[in-house]
C-alpha cells in the first residue's frame, strides 16, 4: 500500500516536472574536480586564443582567494567543488555548422521541450511556427543557432560565445568582464574560470534587431555543473529583445548553475532581458535540484540608454540572483519586473540592484513573490543614487503573496540616496491567499485549483505583461503547474 | 427543489444553526427574515459550503441530491448562487475574466462545451444592459473599489449570467438606492422561472414590494420560527421581532 501511494507520488512528480527527463547522449568530460589544469583542459577543448587562456587562469587564481558569500537568506550545505565536473560537451568532432549536421538525437531532446529548431519550417511560413532566432546551450556547449541568415543581413550577430571568442575576439576583448569583472564575487569569477560557452549578441548602431533572440540552456549531465556566460551589446541607437529558458532533468543530487550576463548599452539603445527560469526545483522533501548562483547586470554607459529585466524564477531549489542595472548614462533607465515563486522546500533570494550614476536617470522596480508549502522568499533590493546623480528616481513595488501557513516571505530593500534631488518611493505588501477569496471563486463554480491559478494570475498581472507575448502564455502555464498542489 | 431537514451547523464549535427545516419548491421565490445575528447568513455559507461552517446534524438537498457532500465548487455546478451580504474583492483579476473563467468551470464540471468568447461578450453585454451597468466597469479588477451598491449589482449580474437553478440572495437590497433597488429588483423578477427556486434574505419589506414571495420564514436564534405567506411580512414591518425573539427564548 506504501509503495503504491509512493509510486503514485513519483509519478505525480514527474508529470509537474515535464522537463525531468535524461537524454542518453554520447558525452565528453573534463576530468572530475577543479584545477588549473580544468581550466587549461577548457580551453585548449575550445581552441581558444592565448588572451582568453590567460583572462581565465587571472580568474581562477582570485578565485581561490574568494570566500564562499554567506549573507544570503538561504541555507545548503558545503558544495565541494573538487567533487564535480565543469566540462560536458555531446561528443562530437567540431561544432556543428548547420542543423543538418546535429545529433538528431540532440534535437529530438529540444522537440521534447518544445522548442522548435527547425528553421526551416519557420522560413517556409508555416502556421504557428515561431518567429524568433534561438540558439541552444546543451550542458557546456552551444549546440545550435538558427535565424544566422537573416541575422546577419541586418548586421546583428548572434552565435555562441566559442564561436564569438574565435570569429569576434576584438568585441569578446572589448566587453567581456567589463560589466562583470573576473573577481565582482565568488560564483561570478568561478564562471570566469570555467565558462563553457554561452550566447553572444552584438546590435550595431541604429539597429532595431528584425527578431526576438533567445537562448535555451540545459543540463543534462549527472554531477556537473553549468556555467555559461552571455554578453549582449546594444551600439548607439540599437535595440534587442533576448529571452533566456532553462531546464534540467531531475536528480537526487544538487547542480550548481553559475551563470553571468553582461549587458552593455550605448547612447540611446536598449536592451530587453527575459528569463524564464525553470530548472528542476527539487522533489517534495527538497532532495535534489539546481543551486541557481546567477549574476546579471547591466552597463547603461550610453546617455538615454534602457534595460529592462523581467524574470519569471519558479525552479531551482535555491535561487540566488539579482539582475542589476548601472545607470551611468545621462537619463537612462532601468528596468526590474520580477516574478519569483518557491514551493515545498526552495529557497529563493533575489532582487535588484539599481545603481543611478548619472543625471536624471530614472529606475522601476516590480517584485512579486510567491511562496507556497515550506518554500522561504527574500527580496533583496539596493536603489543608490551618487552625488552626480541629480534628479535621479526610483519606484519599487514589492508584493509577497503567502499560500498556506508554513512558508515564509521576506523584504529587505536598501535605499541609498547621497543627494537631496532623488526621489525614491517604496511601497510593500505582503498577503496571504485569502479562504474568503478562494471560497468565492469556488462558489462561482472554480474548482480549488483554478481559484488558486486565477488569484496568483492576478497578483502576477503586472509582470507578466511584461513579458514578450508568446512567452507571457507559456509563464503562465508555469506559474500554475509550479503551484499546483499549494492549497489543501 | 431545495429541500432542508433539521439542519444544525456550528461555527467554531459554536452551535449556530438548530434544526432548521425548509423546503422551497421549483418555481417558487421564499423570503427569510430574522434579526441581526439569528444565522440567516450562516445559512447560506452553510449551504454554499463554506469552510467553517461545520454541519453537525440534519440534511440538506436540492434536487434530491446530498449537497452537504459536495465541495462549494461542485455545488455550484448543480446550480446553487450565493449572492453574498459582502462581496469579496479579487484584486488582478478583471471581472470579465472571472465570470468567463467561472461560466467555462461549470460548463466543463456538467459537461458542457465551453462557451466562445464572442458569445460571452453577448451573452454579459445583454444582461448588464438589462441592468443598467456600465461594461467598461467589467474591465476593472472585480469589486476592487466598486462602491457597495456597485458591488450588489454586480453579485445579481454574476446570477444572471451563470443563470443558476437556486438562487440564495444574502441581503442582496442592503446598499442600493432607490433606483437601483427597483433595478436589480427587475433582475431578479426576470429570472423568476418555473425550473427555478429563490431564497431572499432581508430585513425589509420594501424588497418585497418589488419581489412578491411565495412565502416568508421568520428565523430566530438558528431555527424557523414562523412562516406564512407576503402578510407576514408587513406584519413584521409594523410589530417588529419581538414575540418571535421571545417564542425562541
Ligand atoms: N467565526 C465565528 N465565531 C463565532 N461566532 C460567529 C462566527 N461567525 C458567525 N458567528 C455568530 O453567528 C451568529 C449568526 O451570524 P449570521 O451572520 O449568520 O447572522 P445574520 O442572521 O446573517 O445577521 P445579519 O442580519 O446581521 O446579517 C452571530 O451571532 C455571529 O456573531
Ligand atoms: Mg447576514
Amino acid at each position: 500500500m506504501a509503495a503504491v501511494a509512493q509510486t503514485t507520488e513519483q509519478v505525480l512528480e514527474l508529470e509537474r516536472y515535464k522537463h525531468g527527463f535524461v537524454s542518453e547522449i554520447d558525452q565528453e568530460f573534463a576530468p572530475k574536480g577543479l584545477s588549473e589544469a580544468t581550466v587549461r583542459f577548457i580551453s585548449a577543448k575550445k581552441g581558444e586564443p592565448e588572451w582568453m587562456l590567460e583572462w581565465r587562469l587571472e580568474a581562477y587564481r582570485r578565485w581561490l582567494a574568494l570566500e564562499e558569500p554567506t549573507w544570503a537568506r538561504v541555507g545548503y550545505p558545503k558544495i565541494d567543488y573538487q567533487d564535480a565536473y565543469y566540462y560536458a560537451a555531446p561528443k562530437e568532432k567540431t561544432g556543428p555548422k548547420s542543423l543538418d549536421e546535429v545529433d538528431p538525437e540532440l534535437l529530438a531532446v529540444y522537440e521534447k521541450l518544445g522548442i522548435s529548431l527547425k528553421e526551416q519550417e519557420v522560413l517556409a511560413g508555416v502556421e504557428g511556427a515561431p518567429r524568433y532566432a534561438v540558439d541552444a546551450v546543451f550542458d557546456s556547449v552551444s549546440v545550435v543557432t538558427t535565424f544566422k541568415k537573416e541575422l546577419s543581413a541586418a548586421g546583428v550577430i548572434f552565435c555562441s560565445m566559442s564561436e564569438a571568442i574565435r570569429d569576434h575576439g576584438d568585441l569578446v576583448r572589448q566587453y567581456l568582464g567589463s560589466v562583470v569583472p573576473q573577481s565582482d564575487n565568488y560564483f561570478a569569477c568561478l564562471n570566469s574560470a570555467v565558462f563553457s560557452d554561452g550566447s553572444f549578441v552584438y546590435v550595431p548602431p541604429g539597429v532595431r534587431c528584425p527578431m526576438e533572440l533567445s537562448t535555451y540552456f540545459r543540463i543534462n549531465a549527472a554531477e556537473s555543473g553549468q556555467f555559461e556566460r552571455t554578453l549582449i551589446i546594444a551600439d548607439k541607437g540599437a535595440y534587442v529583445s533576448y529571452l533566456e529558458g532553462c531546464t534540467a532533468p531531475m536528480r537526487d543530487e544538487n547542480q550548481l548553475h553559475a551563470a553571468v550576463v553582461e549587458l552593455v548599452v550605448l547612447d540611446d539603445a536598449e536592451i530587453k532581458y527575459s528569463t524564464v527560469q525553470n530548472w528542476y526545483p527539487g522533489d517534495k522533501e527538497g532532495r535534489g535540484g539546481i543551486y541557481n548562483f546567477v549574476t546579471k547586470r547591466a552597463d547603461c554607459r550610453g546617455d538615454r540608454s534602457k534595460v529592462s529585466w523581467t524574470q519569471v524564477e519558479t525552479g531551482s531549489a535555491i535561487t540566488w540572483k539579482y539582475p542589476s542595472c548601472v545607470l551611468r548614462g545621462e537619463g537612462s533607465s532601468g528596468e526590474f519586473y520580477s516574478i519569483a515563486i518557491t514551493n515545498n522546500r526552495q529557497q529563493a533570494d533575489t532582487g535588484t540592484k539599481m545603481i543611478h550614476l548619472g543625471a536624471n536617470t530614472r529606475s522601476r522596480i516590480i517584485a512579486k513573490g510567491i511562496s507556497a508549502g515550506h518554500s522561504s522568499s527574500t527580496y533583496r533590493g539596493l536603489v543608490s543614487a551618487h552625488p552626480k546623480a541629480k534628479g535621479a528616481r526610483n519606484f519599487t513595488q514589492c508584493d509577497s503573496l503567502l499560500i498556506g501557513k508554513h512558508c515564509a516571505a521576506h523584504t529587505t530593500p536598501y535605499i541609498e540616496a547621497r543627494n537631496a534631488s532623488a526621489k525614491f518611493e517604496h511601497e510593500a505588501t505582503t498577503t496571504r491567499l485569502s479562504d474568503d477569496q478562494l471560497f468565492y471563486a469556488m462558489q462561482r463554480g472554480l474548482s480549488q485549483e483554478e481559484a488558486v491559478q486565477l488569484l496568483v494570475n492576478g497578483f502576477v498581472k503586472d509582470v507578466l505583461q511584461e513579458l514578450p507575448m508568446e512567452f507571457a502564455v507559456e509563464a503562465q502555464k508555469l506559474v500554475a503547474i509550479s503551484l499546483e498542489g499549494s492549497v489543501g | 427543489m431545495l429541500s432542508i431537514r433539521n439542519l444544525s451547523v456550528a461555527v467554531e464549535d459554536k452551535p449556530i444553526l438548530s434544526g432548521l427545516s425548509l423546503d422551497v419548491p421549483a418555481g417558487e421565490v421564499h423570503a427569510i427574515m430574522g434579526p441581526n445575528g439569528a444565522g440567516k447568513s450562516t445559512l447560506s455559507y452553510a449551504l454554499a459550503g463554506k469552510p467553517g461552517y461545520e454541519v453537525t446534524g440534519g440534511s440538506a438537498a436540492l434536487d434530491g441530491a446530498d449537497l452537504l457532500a459536495l465541495d462549494p465548487s461542485e455545488r455550484a455546478a448543480k446550480g446553487l448562487f450565493l449572492s453574498f451580504q459582502y462581496p469579496i474583492e479579487i484584486p488582478g483579476v478583471p471581472a470579465l475574466t472571472f465570470l468567463r473563467t467561472a461560466l467555462n468551470a461549470q460548463h466543463k464540471a456538467r459537461g458542457e462545451a465551453e462557451i466562445s468568447a464572442p458569445d460571452f461578450l453577448r451573452l454579459v453585454r445583454g444582461k448588464a444592459a438589462a441592468l443598467k451597468m456600465d461594461f467598461d466597469m467589467l474591465k476593472r479588477s472585480l469589486n476592487v473599489g466598486f462602491s457597495g451598491g456597485e458591488k450588489k449589482r454586480m453579485e445579481i449580474l454574476q446570477m444572471a449570467v451563470l443563470s443558476p437553478r437556486l438562487a440564495i440572495l444574502d441581503e442582496t437590497d442592503s446598499g442600493l438606492d432607490i433606483d437601483a433597488l427597483r433595478i436589480v429588483s427587475e433582475g431578479v423578477n426576470a429570472m423568476r422561472a418555473p425550473d427555478r427556486a429563490m431564497l431572499v434574505i432581508t430585513h425589509y419589506q420594501r424588497l418585497l414590494d418589488y419581489i412578491r414571495p411565495d412565502k416568508v420564514h421568520v428565523l430566530s436564534a438558528g431555527t424557523i420560527v414562523a412562516s406564512g405567506g407576503p402578510e407576514l411580512a408587513l406584519e413584521l414591518e409594523r410589530e417588529g421581532y419581538d414575540k418571535y425573539v421571545k417564542a425562541a427564548a
